[in-house]
């Protein structure tokens, strides 16, 4: 029997060799550069013992039901303009279906600073919602009852500030913290590798990072206190391994943080949640996402020691390669997304955002986010892939290719450990360099058509029909403007700058400083106030040059 | 006196709050293999720090990025910062996710070339090629 | 502020209207020699970040401060991507700073023929100070060490290129070594190996003391600051700063005649096809050169 498979291999061997090749001259290897064999066959099926959904390492999936047991949370990432437009986009979604929110930011409240401030011009509400105090906090929420949804809050250095407002406006509600549920990115190292939105150094940005986790522990249980993200590492121009390895080894170095802090291992793991891109190179990216949970399980419970299941398994949110998108025949950003779903719910992702056709352009409109909506409600309703658990699994090329994913991210591992770790990393430009190296590789590739992005560099039109775009209206800068300066008027002056006062003094100690903002936010201090008296104490850092 | 041909020096800067840096990296690269001096100002540049470093560079030409969606008022603030500081000579082109509709009125207003995502790199080359013929180096 | 910068650009492209320059910065009354401080390091020393930290300790002492930042050119393309101004933003619109950054073009004494010309045209314009700043691989740091009245080499305690820079001869050319980010693991390690090194080195009147830095906390910087008026002091004090800037101004001339010659050489054998045939056939580029030299002339 064996013999004869051999000889079928053989003969289809040099069958395939003598065949047609096709001399377009496009790469056969992965997006990320991995080279492919044309057939996968039993022989690269890895030896190992047969794995289960539900069980250590979890390749499979971490829960033992799949989808069969529910199904991946959509959730569509949005705001735009003002609070109160963003509450009304809330609203319609919830209205449509949607299990979830999530808050996109405007530039200005992304970095820290208040809508009136000088550098925020141009900026306001463009790519996301503006948010200066716990008021529009409150408006943003307005109606919607914080007990009965999950947010996803998509902030970083300022994230601490932000989360306090939830809580607050939950406490306005009625609603107790250890009731909320929901994620805030808060992953600052992708900051400082890929996305850039950094404030102050690294030493007290992973301050405030444990500070948030360490106070979510004991008060806000169900909250996910960071989503590690390789979104952005991607989205920069990262390789597929190198998303996997940067975003897991900053997971390690946020678990050695909370260690550090004396934290008990089994205390804080299983809130750490994770967050990948869904590139359009299909099997790899379903690849990578198996591979990252049987790396995390792995150094959970091996390097780490975690004694708890819970804290072994990997969680992930998942959202469709921005990058991907192309502002030409942007129609056809509709089938990429549907495929880069597709490669996300076959990797078992935990929730998705599908993004919108326009998005390339500018905020979605209406339309088109509700078209990026129901592109999830198809793969979830009418294409039967959720009615089978890890349907790949199994599969040659894929196992393969898993395990090929997990080679590149331990070598991975090893350099950056050879650096002295994350931070030091990043101190001498390394995530940047590659990230740098392999953007502008692809973009040779693309030059030289030895990659097709179809609509850009083949496949082309000449006259493009322009589609509807959602524009900002330029009055909002000034009317944000002025919201702010309401706030500034009405609240008590002595209270608002004696939480600030302490929260300086607690900047420059070693306290928790989650209460301390968690006051300032009460007192309606501003977002750019808070951070201003963090920035006193901390200082601020600049990128190392990596070109 | 020998003179060594001087290459064309190109200020490149992101403007804007995003930390968007991959498509300036990008084009900084495939500017410094078409033999150009790039000079790489990194992130958050205000329109008068843009001007400040093109003056000091000596550049003949400021290329600007953007991903936030500001373009409308940070492009236009860079020319108008060079014509306060009379140096109107120095060009200005920029890139990033900008609607057909924008790039008309920002030419308009003195910002002369933009290029949006998809542009091939060459493209970018071959304009400054155009623009300034006597000073490339090959 | 554009005339400074459009006259740098002169020197770089090494325009015949340098001599004109030459002679307006001469007849300049205000004119001042600024001093010069060179820094080189490894990549990833962190030293950009220490420069700004110097920059702003002489600005709280109302000194004003020119950096010149050299990166090097592709040799193969004649282009560069120059990224010094990145960790010196705190400085921009401060029109006491002038930041400019300098390919180094590749071509021999490139960098330090254009340096000192830049340097005493930024003394013309009132500049107390000038910073030079390299990247230490290959060439150019030795080029700094032969511009700059004081040189500074940083190391820092991780790369573990710190040993490889000793040994690549660094330690001739330091007049002060930092040890910057001594708040990391290996900061006692790098400190000691440098002494033991020192200590083996021949006696000089001169011992380069070692500053430990945090440049992106401004510590040590003030140290560092007072190890290079030292050095000046001690340069002044021995007769060795009058004795240097005679010497530079030597080797620049000789560097200048050597520059002139060359082209001069150039261009008689593109223009004059029986020299250059001649040269050819019989191989001797020896007499062809003393010929020229000899016989022809500029103009």
């Amino acid at each position: 029997m064996k013999v004869r498979a051999r000889d079928a291999k053989q003969a289809w061997q040099e069958e395939f060799e003598s065949g047609p090749v096709r001399d377009d001259g496009i790469e056969t290897s992965t997006i990320s550069g991995i080279p492919l064999e044309p057939l996968y066959t039993s022989e690269d099926l890895p030896r190992r013992p047969e794995e289960y959904p539900g069980q250590f390492p979890y390749t499979r999936g971490i829960h033992p039901s799949g989808y069969r047991g529910r199904l991946w949370t959509m959730r569509q990432f949005s705001g735009f303009a003002t609070a109160e437009e963003t509450n009304r986009r809330y609203k319609y979604l919830l209205a449509n279906g949607q299990t979830g929110l999530s808050v996109a930011f405007d530039m200005p409240t992304l970095m820290g600073q208040d809508s009136d401030a000088p550098t925020s011009r141009g900026e306001v509400g463009h790519c996301g919602v503006a948010i200066d105090s716990l008021a529009d906090m409150e408006t943003l929420f307005e109606g919607i009852p914080l007990s009965d949804i999950t947010t996803s809050m998509t902030i970083n250095s300022p994230a601490a500030i932000l989360l306090c407002m939830y809580i607050a406006v939950a406490e306005k509600q009625g609603v107790s913290a250890s009731k909320l549920g929901g994620t805030l990115q808060n992953d600052i190292l992708k900051e400082f590798i890929a996305q850039k939105e950094f404030i102050f150094p690294p030493a007290p940005s992973m301050r405030l990072v444990v500070d948030s986790i360490e106070y979510c522990a004991k008060e806000v249980p169900k909250w996910n206190t960071i989503s590690i993200s390789g979104y952005h590492i991607r989205e920069a121009g990262s390789t597929a391994a190198q998303e996997l390895a940067f975003t897991l080894a900053d997971g390690m170095a946020y678990v050695d943080a909370c260690l550090e802090r004396g934290m008990h291992i089994d205390d804080f793991a299983s809130r750490l949640s994770f967050f990948f891109d869904a590139h359009i190179d299909f099997f790899e990216e379903i690849a990578k996402f198996r591979a990252a949970r049987r790396i995390w399980a792995r150094w959970m419970r091996e390097r780490y020691g975690a004694q708890q299941e819970r804290s072994w398994k990997l969680r992930f949110h998942t959202q469709t390669a921005g990058v991907s998108l192309t502002a030409q025949q942007p129609e056809l950003n509709i089938a990429r997304t549907a495929v880069e779903a597709l490669a996300a719910v076959l990797g078992g992702t935990q929730s998705l955002h599908t993004n919108a056709m326009d998005e390339v352009l500018a905020l979605p409109t209406d339309k088109a986010a509700r078209l990026a909506l129901r592109t999830q409600q198809l793969l979830a309703y009418e294409t039967g892939v959720a009615s089978t658990i890890d349907p790949l699994g199994g599969s040659y090329f894929v196992e393969a290719l898993t395990d090929e994913m997990e080679r590149q991210a331990e070598a991975y591992f090893k350099r950056i450990e050879e650096i002295g770790g994350v931070i030091p990393a990043i101190e001498v430009g390394f995530f940047q360099k590659e990230i740098a190296d392999a953007a502008f590789r692809y973009q040779q590739e693309l030059e030289q058509k030895r990659r097709i992005v179809v609509g850009v560099n083949e496949f082309t039109v000449e006259d493009e029909e322009p589609i509807e775009i959602l524009r900002i209206d330029p009055r909002l800068e000034s009317e944000q403007a002025e919201r702010i300066a309401e706030v500034r008027r009405k609240r008590d002056q002595a209270k608002c700058s004696n939480a600030l006062n302490g929260l300086r003094k607690a900047a420059a100690g070693t306290d928790n400083l989650m209460p301390y903002i968690l006051d300032a936010v009460r007192a309606y201090a501003t977002e750019g106030e808070i951070m201003h008296a963090m920035v006193e104490v901390f200082g601020t850092y600049t990128e190392t040059a990596v070109v | 006196m020998p003179t060594a041909v001087r290459p064309v020096r190109i200020v490149v800067a992101k403007v804007g709050l995003d930390g968007h840096d991959r498509g300036v990296k990008v084009v900084a690269r495939a500017l410094r293999d078409a033999g150009y001096e790039v000079i790489y100002t990194g992130l958050r540049q205000t329109p008068e720090m843009v001007v400040d470093a093109a003056l000091q560079e000596d550049a003949q030409v400021i290329g600007l990025s953007i991903h936030s969606g500001a373009h409308m008022t940070l492009f236009p603030a860079v020319v108008e910062e060079l014509k306060r500081r009379k140096a109107t000579d120095i060009i200005v082109f920029g890139g990033g996710i900008i609607p057909d509709d924008d790039i008309t009125a920002l030419k308009k207003r003195g910002v002369e070339k933009i290029f949006t995502p998809g542009t091939p790199l060459q493209e970018i080359v071959d304009w400054l090629r155009n623009r300034f013929p006597e000073s490339t180096t090959k | 502020m554009r005339a400074l910068a459009r006259a740098i650009t002169l020197i770089e492209r090494r325009d015949p209207s340098i001599r004109d320059l030459e002679d307006a910065v001469r007849d300049h009354t205000d004119a001042q020699v600024p001093d010069v401080t060179g820094f080189t390091s490894a990549p990833g020393t962190g030293k950009s970040t220490l420069v700004d930290a110097v920059v702003t300790l002489l600005r709280k002492r109302s000194q004003s401060v020119a950096v010149l930042a050299t990166d090097p050119n592709s040799p193969f393309t004649g282009g560069a991507i120059l990224g010094d101004r990145i960790r010196m933003q705190r400085h921009a619109l401060d029109p006491k700073v002038f930041i400019r950054s300098m390919g180094a073009r590749g071509h021999l004494g490139g960098l330090s023929l254009a340096s000192r010309e830049a340097i005493r045209l930024l003394g013309a314009f009132g500049f107390d100070q000038v910073i030079l700043e390299t990247v230490g691989v290959g060439q150019s740091e030795l080029e700094v060490a032969a511009v700059a009245d004081t040189t500074v080499v940083v190391l820092t305690p991780n790369l573990g290129d710190s040993v490889q820079m000793i040994k690549a001869g660094i330690l001739e050319i330091a007049d002060v070594f930092v040890v910057n980010k001594a708040d990391i693991d290996g900061h006692g390690r790098v400190v000691a190996e440098l002494r033991t090194m020192l200590n083996m080195a021949p006696k000089t009147s001169w011992k380069p003391p070692i500053i430990p830095t945090v440049a992106t906390r401004q510590e040590g910087v003030q140290q560092l600051w007072e190890a290079i008026l030292a050095h000046r002091s001690h340069l002044e004090k021995t007769g060795k700063a009058k004795e240097l800037s005679e010497r530079r101004l030597r080797d620049e001339t000789a560097e200048v005649a050597a520059e002139l010659a060359r082209e001069r050489t150039r261009r008689a054998l593109r223009e004059d096809p029986t020299l250059t045939e001649r040269l050819l056939k019989d191989g001797t580029p020896y007499r062809t050169a003393e010929e020229i030299l000899r016989t022809r002339t500029d103009n």
